[in-house]
């Protein structure tokens, strides 16, 4: 049930999912609705990725009234993360990715 | 709805009643959400503190609603980081509900302000802390690091 990592990659593994988690990640909290507008998929389709989104447990629904609210849920990347990137590197990681931004950052001005 | 939200789901494979207790009781705290214990008499409208190990109050708030082991809800100021402490109060809403031998435990944590950095240290925090509390109570084991206070802070 908790972080079933292949339910995890194989709905991580499809681009339209992945666009789907970009949008809650841009606007966490969106119904069905909100969430198939501009998008050139089918209200269909999008119920169906985020039943896959959900049962991997990257998407977290809450009731509010009437609407079903969808959220990004951070646990199974968190997860993945701790088991394979691990508690040694992330130091180092997140210097590199401090850098990377900072040189980014004084490109762009 | 919330300007700012983060919304955190796990299953632990415990009863309601140990989940609750782990998120209450300073002795589990302590080993898997950094050293830290709270301070409340756990009822409607009691103060709520978040204490660092060195007594410093981490953050702090107000017992909105309790509903033990279905449903604590906090409002929930940072104390230690003073553009943190300057949003006012979030509000932090824990449910629990068992599914046969494991409890699915929702976090929501909310503020009506957008781009809240309450909000966005927390969506950093949370994580760690709640895979921790999942190792804690299956394993016995709380994740390692997460048993102390983080320097310089």
């Amino acid at each position: 049930m908790s972080a079933d990592h292949d339910k995890v990659f194989k709905a991580l593994a499809a681009p339209e999912r992945r666009v789907l988690l970009d949008r809650l990640r841009a606007n966490n909290g969106q119904t069905l609705g909100q969430l198939c507008q501009h998008l050139e998929m089918s209200r269909q389709a999008v119920t169906r990725h985020l039943k896959l989104l959900e049962e991997a447990s990257l998407v977290a629904t809450v009731w509010r009234g009437r609407e079903k609210l969808h959220y990004l849920n951070p646990m199974p990347i968190h997860e993945i993360a701790e088991r394979w990137i691990g508690k040694y590197e992330r130091g180092r990681l997140r210097v590199l990715a401090e850098l990377k931004e900072k040189l980014e950052e004084e490109d762009n001005g | 709805m919330a300007e700012s939200e983060f919304v955190y789901v796990t299953y632990i494979r415990t009863t309601p009643e140990k989940l609750w207790r782990a998120l209450i009781e300073p002795e589990f705290t302590r080993k898997f959400w950094v050293d830290t214990v709270q301070e409340s008499e756990w009822k409607p409208g009691a103060s709520w503190k978040l204490l660092a190990p060195d007594g410093r109050v981490a953050d702090a708030g107000e017992v909105v609603e309790i509903d033990p082991p279905r449903k604590l809800v906090l409002t929930w100021q940072n104390h230690l980081f003073p553009e943190m402490t300057a949003e006012g109060f979030s509000r932090m809403t824990y449910q629990l509900e068992a599914e046969g031998l494991i409890v699915k435990l929702t976090l929501r944590h909310t503020m009506n302000k957008k781009d809240s950095k309450t909000i966005n240290a927390v969506s950093h925090g949370w994580p760690h802390i709640m895979a921790s509390l999942k190792s804690l109570l299956e394993t016995g084991q709380s994740l390692e690091g997460t048993d102390r206070w983080p320097e310089g802070i």
